[in-house]
C-alpha cells in the first residue's frame, strides 16, 4: 500500500471505528444511534446558524492548539494555556470596556492587550525554566489557578463588586454584522480570520525564520543547540512567550467575539486543556492544528444538539464524543494494523 | 521521546480530571427522557409549550435547577402536556458558551416561553431577546430589561434570616458556619440574611463564613465543612448548589462514625431532607426554600392565559410564599419554632427589614 493511501485511510478508518463504538454505546443505553448521529450532524451542519456557531466554537480551539503546539516544538510542555487564555480574556475585555476609541485603534489594542497578557503569563514559567530549571509543567499548572482567581478578583474590582464586566464597546468588538446576517444571528465573528492568519504566522516562524530554526533545534536537543552556539535559555523564554501570546489571543476571541464581556468563573473553561489534545491530534504542526480544532470544535458544538433533537442525555453524549476523539487520537494503532494486513497480503503472494 | 510520552500521559490525566469533575453526581437524569420528541401531537389539551435551559448544574443538582424543572413538570402534568416538542422540556448547558445555543434551540422548536435558569444566563438572555423579538423569555435571579423578557428575583435574605435565627437558637457550641458558592449578589443575599438572623436571635453566636468559589465542586464543600466542624461549628448553612452536597456528605460521615455527633446542615433552594438521611437519623435541620418551582409555574400559567409579564420584574419573598423554611420534621423543637414564626411575621408585616448585603 502506498504511503499516501495509508495517510488518508488511517484517519478515515479511525473516525469510522469511533462512530461505530459510539453507536454501540448508544444502543446499549437504549437510544437510537441513527437518530443520535443525525442530531449530531444537524448540530454541526444543520443550517447556516449551526455552521456559524460551529466555526465560532472552532476559533478559540485553533489558537489554543497553536499555543500548545508551538511550545511543544521547542520541547516545552505548556499546560498553562488555560491560564494564559483566561488572563488574555480579561485583558481584552478590560481594554474593551475601559476606554472608547475609534475602531481602528481600539480593536487592535484590545487584541494586543490579550496577547501581551498571555505572553506575560507564559514568560514567568519560561524564565523559571531557563534560569532555575524549574519544570514548566508544574509552574504552568499553578499559574492556571493564579490566573483563575486573580482575574475573578479583578473582575470584582472592575465591576464594583459584580460578577461580570459591562459589555465591551462596539469599537472593540470582533462581531461582524456581515457574518451575523449570513448565518442567521450566530455569534460567528472575525476572530476566525485572525485565527487562520495566526496558523500562517506560526508556520512562517517555524519554517522560514532563524528564530524558528533555533526553537526547533532546542526542541530536538538542547545540548547540541548550545554546542552549536545557540542561546538555549533565550529560546526557551521566547517559546513560552510566543506560546502564551497565542493562548492570550484565544482569550481575546471569547472576550471580543463570543461573549463581549468577562464574567467570574467557578472553574476552568476547558478550552486550554482541550488545546493540548488539539495540538497532539494535529501532530504539533500548524495545518494539523486546523484539523484537530475543527474536529474538536465541531463535535463539541454538534453534541449540544443530541439532547435537543434526539433526547439523548448529556452524559451519554459526552462518552460518545470522547470515544470518537479517542479513536482518532489512537490512529497510530490503526496504522500499525493496516501495515500488518498489507504485509500479510504481500507474503501470501 | 520519553518526555513526549510523559506529556501525553499528563494530558490524559488532565483530560480525565476535567471530565470526571464534570460528572459530579448523576443518579437519575434519564428518568423519562427516552420519550423525547415522540409525544408530538398525541395529547394537546392546552395550547402552550414551555421549556427551560439549565446552567451547568443540570436538573439533578438537588437545588436550583431541579426546583425549576419540578415546577415545569408540575405545570406540564396539570395541563396534560407531554415531555418534548409542544409540551415541556429542558436543555442542560455544559459551559457558559452554550447558553445562547440552548436558548436559541428551544425558541426555534417553538416553545412559547423559554426560561433561563440562573444569573449566569443574563448576558445570553439579553442577546437572544434582542435577536428574537417574538420569543417570550423569562430569567430567574437576574434582571434583563427587554419587553419580551420577564425577570424573576427572590428575597433570599428573608429565608436565610429565618435560617440564621434557627441556627443561633439551636447551636450548642455557640458557633455556626456558612458555606457559599461563588461570591455573587444572590449568594451574598443569603449570607447577609443569615448573619442578620443570627445577630437578631443571639448576638453571641459566632459565624464562620467561607466561600468555595464554585457551585459544582462537592469535594470542596466537603473539606470546607470538615474544617468548620473541626473548628467547633455544629450547624452549617450552605448556599452552594452542588458544592453543598459535599457539606451533607461530611456531616453524614460524622454522624455515621458517631451517632451522638452534634452536626446539622441547613439546606438551600429545595427541601433537602432526603439528603441528610443517615440510617434512622437525619442531619438536615431545615432548608431555606426558594420556590423557583412556584415562580416557573406561575409565569407559565400567566403565559398560558396570555398575560406573560414581559418587561416586568417580579420579586418573590416570604410574604407570597416564594421563600420559606422547610418542615424540620421535629428537628427544631416547638418553642424555637414559635420564635422563628414570630420573626417571620415581623418580616411579612414589614416590621423587620432584612439587609441584602453584608455591612
Amino acid at each position: 500500500m502506498s504511503n499516501r493511501a495509508t495517510n488518508i485511510l488511517v484517519p478515515l478508518v479511525s473516525v469510522i471505528l469511533g462512530l461505530l463504538v459510539g453507536a454501540v454505546i448508544m444502543l446499549v443505553s437504549g437510544y437510537n444511534p441513527v437518530v443520535g448521529y443525525t442530531a449530531l450532524w444537524n448540530g454541526i451542519f444543520g443550517d447556516l446558524y449551526t455552521i456559524g456557531e460551529t466555526l465560532r466554537q472552532i476559533t478559540p480551539y485553533l489558537l489554543a492548539g497553536l499555543a500548545v503546539a508551538f511550545a511543544f516544538r521547542s520541547g516545552l510542555f505548556n499546560i498553562g494555556v488555560e491560564g494564559q487564555l483566561i488572563v488574555g480574556w480579561f485583558a481584552a475585555a478590560y481594554v474593551g470596556v475601559a476606554v472608547e476609541l475609534p475602531k481602528i485603534i481600539h480593536l487592535p489594542l484590545a487584541i494586543l492587550a490579550a496577547a501581551v497578557a498571555g505572553a506575560l503569563w507564559g514568560f514567568v514559567p519560561g524564565l523559571l525554566k531557563a534560569k532555575f530549571r524549574v519544570h514548566e509543567v508544574i509552574v504552568t499548572i499553578m499559574m492556571n489557578y493564579i490566573a483563575l482567581h486573580v482575574t475573578n478578583a479583578l473582575i470584582k474590582t472592575v465591576s464594583d463588586g459584580g460578577d461580570r464586566t459591562e459589555k465591551i464597546f462596539t469599537s472593540a468588538s470582533l462581531r461582524s454584522e456581515f457574518f451575523q446576517n449570513l448565518t442567521e444571528f450566530s455569534r460567528l465573528h472575525y476572530g476566525i480570520l485572525l485565527a487562520l492568519i495566526m496558523v500562517g504566522v506560526m508556520w512562517l516562524i517555524l519554517e522560514k525564520t532563524t528564530l524558528g530554526y533555533e526553537l526547533k533545534a532546542v526542541g530536538f536537543n538542547q545540548n547540541a543547540s548550545e554546542y552549536a552556539g545557540m542561546n538555549v535559555n533565550k529560546n526557551i523564554i521566547l517559546a513560552m512567550v510566543i506560546s502564551g501570546a497565542f493562548a492570550g489571543l484565544a482569550g481575546a476571541m471569547e472576550a471580543l467575539g463570543t461573549f463581549e464581556y468577562v464574567s467570574s468563573k467557578g472553574g476552568f473553561t476547558g478550552i486550554g486543556f482541550d488545546g493540548i489534545a488539539v495540538a497532539l491530534l494535529g501532530m504539533n504542526t500548524p495545518l494539523g492544528v486546523i484539523f484537530g480544532a475543527t474536529l474538536f470544535g465541531s463535535l463539541k458544538y454538534g453534541a449540544l444538539n443530541m439532547p435537543n433533537e434526539a433526547g439523548i442525555p448529556l452524559e451519554i453524549v459526552e462518552i460518545v464524543i470522547a470515544v470518537i476523539i479517542f479513536f482518532v487520537a489512537s490512529g497510530y494503532i490503526i496504522r500499525l494494523l493496516l501495515l500488518r494486513a498489507a504485509n500479510k497480503k504481500k507474503e501470501a503472494k | 521521546m520519553t518526555k513526549r510520552k510523559f506529556g501525553l500521559g499528563l494530558s490524559l490525566m488532565l483530560a480525565a480530571g476535567t471530565m470526571l469533575a464534570a460528572c459530579g453526581s448523576d443518579e437519575d437524569t434519564s428518568t423519562d427522557s427516552s420519550t423525547g420528541g415522540e409525544g408530538e401531537g398525541t395529547e394537546e389539551s392546552s395550547d402552550i409549550a414551555v421549556a427551560m435551559v439549565t446552567d451547568v448544574g443540570g436538573v439533578d443538582d438537588k437545588s436550583f435547577n431541579q426546583s425549576a424543572w419540578e415546577g415545569l413538570q408540575k405545570f406540564g402534568e396539570d395541563n396534560g402536556l407531554e415531555k418534548g416538542d409542544g409540551g415541556f422540556d429542558y436543555l442542560q448547558s455544559q459551559s457558559d458558551a452554550d447558553y445562547n445555543t440552548n436558548l436559541n434551540n428551544l425558541i426555534r422548536r417553538d416553545f412559547d416561553v423559554v426560561f433561563g435558569i440562573g444569573f449566569l444566563m443574563e448576558g445570553a438572555v439579553a442577546e437572544i431577546a434582542e435577536q428574537q423579538p417574538d420569543a417570550q423569555i423569562a430569567i430567574i435571579d437576574a434582571v434583563v430589561e427587554a419587553d419580551n423578557v420577564a425577570s424573576v428575583l427572590f428575597k433570599e435574605q428573608e429565608g436565610a434570616f429565618l435560617a440564621g435565627v434557627a441556627a443561633a437558637l439551636m447551636s450548642e457550641t455557640g458557633k455556626v458556619g456558612f458555606v457559599g458558592g461563588m461570591e455573587i449578589p444572590v449568594i451574598e443575599r443569603f449570607e447577609a440574611g443569615f448573619l442578620a438572623g443570627v445577630e437578631a436571635a443571639n448576638p453571641d453566636v459566632e459565624v464562620d463564613v467561607q466561600y468555595t468559589g464554585a457551585f459544582d465542586k462537592a469535594e470542596l464543600g466537603k473539606t470546607t465543612a470538615n474544617r468548620m466542624y473541626q473548628g467547633g461549628a455544629d450547624i452549617i448553612f450552605h448556599a452552594a448548589g452542588g458544592t453543598g452536597n459535599g457539606v451533607f456528605t461530611e456531616a453524614k460521615e460524622r454522624k455515621e462514625a458517631d451517632a451522638d455527633a452534634n452536626v446539622w446542615v441547613i439546606g438551600v433552594d429545595s427541601d433537602q431532607y432526603d439528603e441528610g438521611q443517615v440510617g434512622d437519623a437525619n442531619i438536615t435541620l431545615t432548608s431555606v426554600l426558594k420556590r423557583v418551582d412556584n415562580a416557573v409555574y406561575n409565569i407559565s400559567e400567566q403565559a398560558m392565559n396570555g398575560e406573560f409579564p414581559g418587561g416586568e420584574t417580579v420579586v418573590y419573598g416570604l410574604a407570597d410564599d416564594g421563600i420559606g423554611l422547610a418542615d424540620s420534621r421535629g428537628a427544631i423543637p416547638e418553642d424555637i419554632m414559635s420564635q422563628i414564626e414570630e420573626f417571620k411575621q415581623q418580616i411579612v408585616d414589614g416590621d423587620v427589614t432584612v439587609p441584602e448585603t453584608v455591612e
